[in-house]
């Protein structure tokens, strides 16, 4: 594997100061967006490399449960800042992060336990960077779904109550609904599977070629996570998407708008 | 004994409102624009969170499964909405025997919606509410989109309907003439609440 000097980072740093100042003058905006997010993946992705440099030398479970935890609380308050119209109160965060918990957390398990199954079961090199992949794509996923579900909730509540008032149930009364929001859910995933190979090479696998790994060895890591995101986003979509419809009905099984931010 | 029984009942935009409506009885409903006729049926349909006692017959409200209740109180809103492309797939197989009665041939199963016209959407919403037979009829001013020929069809099905199944009706309008044919007893919706008005 050849090692990277700062000097390597430095000069593909210059292609997005490059496309910063020549796009300056007509979109300021974006151009100073773009800098700021260049400046944070620098700095966020240096410290994760400390963080999990310092795990790997000492493989403890305790630290690997902490730091998931972490991963998860902040990808639930990316998923309620994605929404559009999220859920009220606690709601808009637990729905987010209850979804990618049981989905994430159990297809990672199930990878580390019975798929790689490494000894122990928890190592960091293993552990987190495949939680990472999912909890990413499942965020995703996620947050498109709820997005959408309280968007189509709220712009065909007359339709939606058109079917209430002639006695279908709140899940019949959703169902043309909860299909285009578990589909718009899963497309990101569906569509990178579609596309694998033919289109672009994944990102983890050009990543392992790049760091001197078998090509073959690096396909089948990328048609596991493939997998495993496919798993993981569908599921907790699903769960997203259930937890959703609940929440947006009540007892008697009245659309409950009130329940969304305004 | 009541049919319909109303005591009580507050929502937002409502407060204490009671009255009740007898087997076969068609109850118009009156009042300014914004005066909550709508927010009315709303809450009798249980769409929305209100507080009081509403009872259907010998029951409460709370007794009666949502769907259920929605069925046998049913509500027409004021504009109707469509879910799937044909007007056959908004009524099951064995109820579309009601077309016959509003005016229709059995092709209209096969209708697009969206190529009704206002008048035939309201028709048909009709006839996919009395689909469910219900005990209440909830109408939030079906002869809107009317002509006057299909408003005197419109006014005798419903008229029929409540005589045939000792079923009762509220039924909001603005049109005075409307109200003199066919209700039994008026009620008025102002900012002071239910008042009852000579028919």
């Amino acid at each position: 594997m050849i090692q990277l000097s700062h000097t390597d980072l430095v000069l593909s740093a210059l292609l997005v100061l490059a496309l910063a100042l020549s796009s300056m003058r007509i979109y300021p905006g974006i151009a100073r967006q773009l800098l700021v997010a260049a400046l944070r993946t620098a700095i966020q992705l240096t410290l994760v490399g400390l963080v999990l440099k310092a795990l790997f030398a000492n493989s403890n479970l305790l630290w690997v449960a902490l730091i998931s935890l972490l991963m998860l609380l902040i990808a639930g308050r990316e998923v309620m800042a994605r929404q559009h119209r999220r859920f009220a109160g606690r709601w808009g965060y637990s729905i987010g992060v209850v979804s990618m918990f049981v989905s994430s957390f159990t297809v990672a398990l199930f990878a580390l336990l019975v798929v790689v199954g490494n000894q122990p079961w928890y190592q960091p090199q293993y552990a987190i960077p495949l939680l990472g992949m999912l909890l990413g794509n499942t965020m995703n996923g996620i947050a498109l779904a709820l997005d959408r579900l309280t968007q189509s909730a709220w712009e065909q509540r007359a339709v939606i109550e058109a079917r209430l008032v002639l006695g279908h149930s709140a899940l019949d009364a959703m169902t043309d609904i909860r299909r285009q929001v578990f589909r718009s859910g899963l497309i990101p995933i569906i569509n990178a599977m579609a596309a694998a190979g033919i289109v672009s090479l994944p990102g983890m696998m050009t990543g392992q070629i790049l760091a001197g790994a078998e090509p073959v060895e690096a396909v089948k890591y990328q048609i596991l996570i493939m997998f495993l995101i496919a798993g993981g986003a569908g599921f907790g979509t699903m769960a997203a998407v259930h937890l959703g419809v609940r929440r947006l009905f009540d007892a008697r099984q009245r659309l409950r708008l009130d329940r969304l931010q305004r | 004994m009541p049919l319909f029984e109303v005591r009580h009942l507050s929502r937002s935009g409502l407060s204490d409102l009671s009255f009740s409506l007898a087997p076969g009885e068609l109850v118009c409903l009156s009042g300014p624009s914004g005066s909550g006729k709508t927010l009315l049926l709303r809450a009798l349909a249980d769409l929305d969170v209100s507080s009081g006692q509403v009872s259907l017959g010998a029951l409460g409200r709370e007794q009666i499964e949502p769907q259920a209740w929605r069925r046998r109180v049913g509500y027409l809103p004021a504009e109707s909405r469509w879910w799937a492309p044909l007007v056959g797939d908004h009524f099951p197989a064995s109820q579309q025997a009601m077309f016959s009665q509003l005016g229709f041939g059995e092709e209209v199963a096969g209708w697009h919606v969206e190529r009704l016209s206002s008048g035939e959407r309201q028709r048909l919403a009709l006839a996919r509410l009395l689909a469910n037979e219900p005990e209440v009829l909830l109408l939030d001013e079906p002869t809107a989109n009317l002509d006057p020929v299909n408003t005197i069809k419109v006014e005798g099905i419903v008229r029929a309907w409540l005589q045939a199944h000792r079923a009762a009706c509220l039924w909001v309008t603005h049109d005075q003439a409307q109200t003199a044919r066919i209700a039994d007893r008026v009620l008025v919706l102002d900012s002071t609440g239910l008042l009852e008005a000579a028919a």
